[in-house]
């Protein structure tokens, strides 16, 4: 394999305890797409929370596999399908061994939105009878609660309304503080005795809040409850053992943490998954099958129905090779610095408000902010005018933006790419946009 | 202003967007139209009232929130079609669309489009299309349902 496949290009396994500016420059050289231009300008690329950019590392592995190895896995005694039925797996356990987690609990998805979608549909599935008897443990019905917060990502929250409404269950929400943390006494009086799924962000897209995944676990654990945590936000970007955090289900997408679009990951406890009936069916998750009925595979494979995504899952597999390359610590530093600097450059500024918690607690690489009297789509066009790709709207979080008064908001999101020139020269075009628009002068 | 942005933002827009010509629901409507971005949230509702003196008219008013291109535009169109005869209105929206939808290379008639017709440069930013459409949906919508 080539050497670049096993990291970064520039910067082999760096043994400094911080990820520091030069290293941050250096490692750029790695993402093609970050010396591009926009509009004559170099591109200032703090969107990673929607997508992330991908480094050679990534592209190469890809590209060597699509040209060498292509072959459907799981199927057929050929070479290439033997040679790509193990690189296949063998990411399976890279990416096992990233978050924590055995080879067998990590479900190849198309992102997040599926993963969570597939604990949703077997709940679902359970509760009308489907699985037997070792999948009665999910069966929910009317008198059953599902819990979710206010703080949800549309992929964490659309779902479980869908499942309160075909099963009769309801579905119960833990509010938020002003200061964008969950609402400790709805915690304890939301999770109870009837809560029989807890659906949660690790951190918040849009406020960077670090919710308290500890205490929810116990909380929903001392009442028999299941816990789904959406770790979109935070295995990208900060050191994860699902584990060890232990909760029952987590969900993330490949694409925000170096990764190629279409591929995602749903890690269940090896007894959950092996429990809960399958939602797609057909090829290759089968063990016999006849006319009228069929037996399933354990998991991973009972939910990995139909030719996979083999590319994009070796594709994962080198990205997260890079990422533990650098150290996810030094990833979570380097953020937690970005977002201070983020945080007290907006707050110097006139008529801007930051949602979520401030600088100094622990939080996400992001900053969500409205301007006064400027609207979030106005004021990404003008940032955009100068190559800045910021996030605008309510990205995918409707219900949190009604909290806090607003439809929209102006996101930057960071990651081990980004270099305090970049926020710098952010926070330096938001201090014209509100002159532009005739707000202030 | 500068650069690209000087034809996005025409004072034009700027302007309606702060005069906001026609907001304000009407107090029983014929037909009232709801129509939201589902990109960024922002929405508008626009109401149409036959004219009881002249039935082949229409009253609009509307209200809404969202970007400047989204409220000038609503606003472009209240001042430009309120009290017109219903029989246009289908042409006037099928001329704003297919300016919008031009890429910049249709100017749009000023006599057809009023002021609306600042929106041209709108049609070169393919993401904000929508912006500016939506209010003309609105109307659309509305006219569609009109007994
Ligand atoms: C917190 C969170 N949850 C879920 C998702 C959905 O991810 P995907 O669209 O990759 O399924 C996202 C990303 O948009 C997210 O930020």
């Amino acid at each position: 394999m080539p050497i670049r496949e096993r990291g970064p290009v520039t910067s082999p396994a760096s043994t400094s305890a911080t990820l520091g500016d030069a290293e941050v420059r250096a490692l750029r050289a790695d993402f093609p797409i970050l010396a591009e231009h926009v509009g004559g300008h170099p591109l200032v690329y703090l969107d990673s929370g929607a997508t992330a950019q991908q480094p050679l590392a990534v592209l190469d592995a890809v590209d060597d596999f699509v040209r060498h190895r292509n072959a459907a896995v799981h199927r057929g005694a050929h070479t290439l399908a033997a040679e790509a039925t193990e690189e296949f797996e063998d990411a399976r356990a890279t990416v096992a061994a990233f978050v924590g987690a055995r080879p067998e609990e990590i479900v190849w998805t198309t992102n997040a939105t599926e993963a969570i979608n597939i604990v949703a549909y077997g709940v679902s599935n359970a509760s009308v009878g489907r699985g037997g008897a070792e999948a009665r443990r999910f069966a929910i019905g009317p008198g059953d609660e599902i819990v979710a917060t206010e703080l949800e990502h549309h992929a964490n929250l659309i779902p479980w309304q869908e499942l309160a409404a075909r099963t009769g269950a309801s579905l119960r929400i833990v509010h938020l503080e002003d200061d964008g943390t969950l609402r400790e006494d709805e915690l304890a009086s939301v999770i109870g005795e009837r809560t029989r799924i807890v659906a949660v962000a690790h951190v918040s897209n849009v406020l960077g809040t670090v919710t308290p995944v500890e205490r929810i676990v116990a909380l929903a654990h001392a009442v028999g409850a299941l816990v789904v945590l959406d770790a979109c936000q935070s295995v990208p970007h900060r050191p994860v053992d699902v584990a060890a955090l232990g909760v029952d289900f987590a969900a993330f997408s490949g694409h925000k943490m170096l990764g190629p679009t279409g591929v995602g990951v749903l890690w269940g406890r090896r007894e959950l998954l092996d429990a809960l009936p399958p939602v797609l069916t057909g090829g290759s998750m089968i063990t016999t099958v006849s006319l009228e009925s069929a037996e399933y595979l354990p998991a991973p494979q009972r939910f990995e129905a139909g030719t996979q995504k083999v590319a994009q899952a070796i594709g994962l597999a080198a990205a997260v090779r890079y990422l533990e390359a650098i150290g996810m610590e030094r990833v979570r530093e380097h953020e937690e610095r970005l977002a201070r600097r983020l945080l007290e450059g907006v707050s110097a500024l006139p008529g801007m408000t930051v949602l979520g918690p401030p600088a100094g607690v622990d939080r996400g690489g992001l900053v969500s902010l409205v301007v006064d009297g400027v609207h979030a789509h106005d004021v990404g066009q003008y940032l955009d005018e100068a190559g800045i790709a910021v996030r605008v709207g309510h990205h995918c979080a409707q219900p949190l933006h009604r909290r806090f008064g607003v439809t929209a908001t102006v996101r930057a999101s960071t990651y081990l790419y980004t270099t305090e020139e970049e926020v710098d020269a952010f926070l330096d075009r938001l201090a014209s946009v509100r002159s532009f628009f005739r707000v202030a002068r | 202003m500068t650069g690209g942005l000087d034809q996005l933002y025409g004072d034009l827009i700027v302007d309606h967007a702060e005069r906001r010509v026609g907001a304000g629901l009407l107090e029983d409507p014929d037909v009232r139209s709801h129509q939201v971005n589902p990109t960024c949230g922002d929405e508008i509702w626009l109401d149409l009232a036959v004219d009881p003196e002249r039935p082949d008219a229409v009253h609009i008013a509307w209200e809404g929130h969202g970007c400047l291109i989204s409220q000038g535009s609503a606003s472009m169109l209240a001042e430009l079609l309120d009290g017109a005869p219903r029989a246009e209105l289908p042409a006037r929206i099928a001329a704003v669309r297919e300016m919008l939808h031009s890429r910049g290379t249709i100017a749009g008639d000023e006599d057809v489009l009023g002021d609306a017709v600042a929106l041209a440069g709108v049609s070169r930013y393919v993401a904000r299309v929508k912006c500016a459409m939506l209010a003309w949906v609105a109307l659309e919508d509305a006219v569609a349902r009109l007994p």
